[in-house]
């Protein structure tokens, strides 16, 4: 508390614009209440834990009913980005977010919300302008750069190979 | 009793440096409070003229819902003074959304003559302060000053489409679905009750735009606090009084953050607002039952607070001059996007009741 007042003063007291925003950021940074990391990690674990454990379980059931590991896997992704788009339609989607943070952000109904959120809000302004344009404005940085990155390990791969060092 | 003009020269309506006297006060004969249901469900939710349980308030978009809400704010505010459109000679209203959408579409059907005004969160403030410039200087007879925000309107023009799901930190703050107006006038109320005071606006000092480098928009109390001071600190000094010469100051949205902040700085000029102290945003929902954070936000925070719970306060006699501070964040996505600050932006006009 002592800390706060004295930077409260130095804030006041200082001249220099760029050296007292510094002295606000840092006494705002003090004073603003932030999440306890901890607990979001364990809440995201269990939440995103309980979401691979679904799609682990349809994996099995899939696999178990075709006999084929990648029709299984289709199967599961198909059944896990319907459920989320399921979700993300009745504002449930939100609400597992709200608690369950990156857990749910991080597994392929993450990507899911991410293009059904902006659909359903932009709807208003048009099949065209509206969903059409607005669509990825989440997803889409993902896309890019996930392919961009995918591009750049193929490159450094195929470089490798040619010195025979994979 | 503190006299005011005592340091402003005689006749002359300029205070200080940044502050007006309003040598005939105007007054507020009326206001109206449109709210959602949220708003409707928070503490001082009995006190709104109107609560709408439907977001979409019977329409297709946030955007038209909002100029409803705005409609029906200016309509409820002309009925309350028993008053009709044309008895207005202006409305000075705005929003926070783009190019002022809400305000264009919502009051177009009024056919008053009407100034567009951008404050972001603190355009409550600009309306009634120019409003009574307005109508001292006689330019008008009567004014609305009017203002709204949305909360699905403002998330999806600022942050992220409502369905999307991610974690609000505890220092973002919750916009308030509805609007407010009230009328400015150069006489009394006409329809009032006998034992009622007068309400008027003794002054108003105009806020600079104030920005102390922060840059994240989800803490926008840290960013507007320092212009709440500045505005707050200008008030005591042009007119050269205390804190005490309020009964209560009362800021717009800066929520749990920015409140502590505002008293801190303060503190250090040798104001102290403790227990003279409210802020809109953390009056009008409950903390602990309504998840909503640092508190509310957006234009309609300080306005449906001012005109349901500060105008029934000053008319039942329990505050006698309060000093109405609405804060505003003057960023856009895109300058947040480009890496500038959160500047902030304060207006402060003093209500008296008489």
């Amino acid at each position: 508390m002592e800390n706060q007042r004295d930077k409260i003063s130095d804030i006041i007291k200082e001249k220099n614009t760029t050296i007292r925003n510094e002295y606000y950021n840092q006494y705002v940074k003090q004073v603003t209440p932030t999440f306890s990391t901890i607990k979001n990690c364990v809440k995201a674990y269990i939440i995103g834990g309980l979401i691979c454990t679904l799609g682990q379980g349809l994996t099995d059931f899939f696999f178990n009913k075709f006999g084929d590991m990648e029709l299984a896997k289709a199967y599961t992704t198909t059944c896990l980005v319907f459920l989320s788009i399921l979700f993300t339609g009745l504002g449930l989607y939100q609400k597992l977010a709200k608690f369950g943070g990156a857990g749910t952000l991080v597994p392929i109904t993450g990507f899911a919300n991410s293009m059904a959120a902006p659909a359903i809000e932009y709807k208003k302004e048009g099949q065209v302008f509206g969903i059409g344009c607005k669509i990825f404005t989440i997803a889409g940085p993902v896309i890019l750069y996930g392919i961009f990155s995918s591009w750049v390990l193929g490159l450094i791969y195929y470089i490798l190979k040619q010195f025979n060092v994979v | 009793m503190v006299d005011i003009t005592k340091n402003i020269a005689d006749g002359s309506r300029m205070a200080g440096k940044q502050s007006i006297i309003f040598r005939n006060p105007p007054y507020i004969i009326a206001g109206s409070s449109m709210a959602g249901k949220k708003e409707g469900e928070g503490p001082l939710g009995k006190g709104f003229d109107q609560v709408f349980e439907d977001h979409m308030v019977g329409k297709k978009t946030w955007e038209e819902a909002e100029s409803e809400l705005m409609k029906l704010a200016a309509q409820k505010v002309l009925e309350k003074a028993g008053l009709k459109n044309s008895d207005i000679r202006y409305l000075i209203g705005g929003d926070l959304l783009g190019q002022l959408i809400a305000t264009s579409f919502g009051v177009a059907e009024l056919n008053i003559p009407i100034f567009g005004v951008y404050g972001a969160c603190s355009t409550m403030g600009e309306s009634m302060l120019l409003g009574a410039i307005l109508v001292e200087g006689g330019y008008a007879n009567r004014v609305i000053a009017i203002t709204s925000s949305h909360f699905a309107g403002a998330e999806k023009q600022f942050r992220f489409p409502l369905d999307y799901g991610n974690q609000r930190p505890f220092s973002a703050s919750w916009t308030v679905t509805g609007s407010g107006a009230v009328i400015i006038a150069n006489h009394k109320a006409n329809n009032k009750k006998d034992n009622e005071p007068d309400i008027v606006i003794t002054g108003v000092t105009g806020g600079k735009i104030v920005d102390y480098g922060i840059k994240d928009s989800m803490n926008m109390g840290a960013a507007m606090a320092p212009a709440a001071f500045e505005t707050i600190k200008q008030n005591f000094e042009d007119f050269n009084i205390k804190p005490s010469y309020y009964d209560q100051i009362i800021t717009g949205d800066l929520g749990y953050v920015g409140k502590n902040i505002l008293i801190e700085l303060l503190k250090e000029k040798d104001y102290d607002i403790t227990d003279r102290y409210i802020d809109c945003g953390i009056e009008i929902y409950s903390k602990d039952t309504q998840d909503t954070h640092a508190g509310g936000s957006g234009c309609a925070c300080s306005a449906i607070t001012f005109t349901s719970h500060v105008l029934k306060n000053l008319r039942e006699g329990v505050w006698k001059r309060v000093l109405f501070v609405p804060t505003g964040a003057l960023l856009s996505q895109v300058s947040f996007n480009e890496g500038n600050t959160v500047p902030g932006i304060a207006h402060a006009v003093m209500v008296e009741a008489r």
